[in-house]
């Protein structure tokens, strides 16, 4: 009698699985996001030719432009294909962003707590 | 034949993870719980870092001691264990254990060579003058990179005891989900050295 209800069950469950593992990426688009994520890392070391490159020393504020966006989307790219947060059970997404601001509102509230955005700071940003 | 039938059901349903509240399995979502939590402690060191590294009134600096090509290296090695522990996770969902296998030890061997890097620039650091105690900005420093190089070493300890399992036949298409999550780990410890490599290495 069970063994009836269990084959019965199989194969919808199997079908879950299967439409599951479609969803994920296959092995060439792991290597496609790899070589993307290297093609970022290269222009982020890069910037560290910018005098070779346009003959003068950076602002920081120039990096800081430059190299933010490739930080994040190197991130994102990571968290979305690789962890597979893109694919799977927005539970973990919501999770996963909750500590995630958090940790940014405990870097902020430090650094500002410590007069991180002083002066100085604005001076250092835009190398006057 | 009927027990193979339920078997092969049971195997199934663990997958669907029918039997928890949520419907998601707990173990994955307790992982995902541990990588939020850990965000916190990697803010409160970078935040830290970036307070205090231009602070010091005396010794070496981040421009003195900073070798970009080879740190540029490193953080490549790091990026490339995130694609064979991907392939890793790909395998096993798929149930080719040999491919598995490979995929387990490259991700531990990138990562080894990734901490013998970090080991070597720690020791040329000492050696030009930066130690732990020097400055503030060495303090700062070698805390934040030493706790993350201490998550990649827990993380290639998973790695190895993955393989282990795997070569005593233990690791299987059924408990894909344990290298799901070994997977979860080592790509976030790959994401915050995403973060480590551009504040602390890239901007001076």
């Amino acid at each position: 009698m069970s063994t009836t209800t269990t084959n019965e069950a199989s194969p919808t469950a199997e079908e879950e699985l299967l439409e599951h593992a479609h969803d994920h990426p296959s092995d060439g688009d792991y290597v496609k996001i790899a070589i993307i994520l290297g093609v970022i890392t290269a222009a982020e070391v890069g910037t560290y030719f910018w005098k070779d490159i346009f003959g003068s020393e950076p602002s920081t504020f120039a990096l800081v432009a430059t190299l933010f966006p490739m930080m994040i989307a190197k991130f994102i790219i990571v968290i979305g294909y690789f962890m597979h947060l893109k694919y799977d059970n927005p539970l973990f997404k919501r999770v996963f962003i909750f500590g995630l601001l958090l940790a940014m509102a405990v870097f902020i509230a430090a650094l500002s707590a410590f007069e991180f955005w002083d002066d100085r700071f604005l001076r250092f940003l835009t190398g006057g | 034949m009927a027990d193979t039938a339920v078997h092969s059901s049971t195997t199934v349903h663990e997958h669907t993870h029918d039997d928890t509240a949520t419907g998601i399995s707990n173990s994955k979502l307790g992982m995902w719980v541990f990588l939020a939590s850990d965000c916190l402690l990697f803010g409160a060191l970078i935040s830290t870092y970036l307070l205090l590294r231009h602070r010091s009134t005396h010794g070496l600096g981040p421009t003195d001691v900073f070798d970009i090509p080879f740190t540029s290296v490193s953080s490549f090695v790091l990026l490339m264990s995130s694609l064979t522990m991907a392939l890793a996770v790909a395998s096993i969902t798929r149930g080719d254990v040999h491919r598995n296998r490979v995929w387990l030890a490259s991700t531990a061997l990138l990562g080894a060579v990734f901490i013998g890097g970090q080991v070597y620039e720690f020791t040329t650091f000492y050696r030009e003058g930066l130690g732990y105690t020097t400055n503030i900005f060495g303090s700062a420093f070698y805390t934040l990179t030493g706790f993350h190089g201490i998550h990649v070493t827990v993380g290639i300890i998973m790695l190895a005891s993955l393989l282990v399992m795997s070569l005593r036949g233990n690791l299987t298409r059924e408990r894909a989900e344990a290298v799901e999550i070994v997977g979860l780990y080592w790509h976030f410890v790959d994401v915050v050295w995403i973060v480590i490599f551009t504040v602390v290495y890239l901007i001076p």
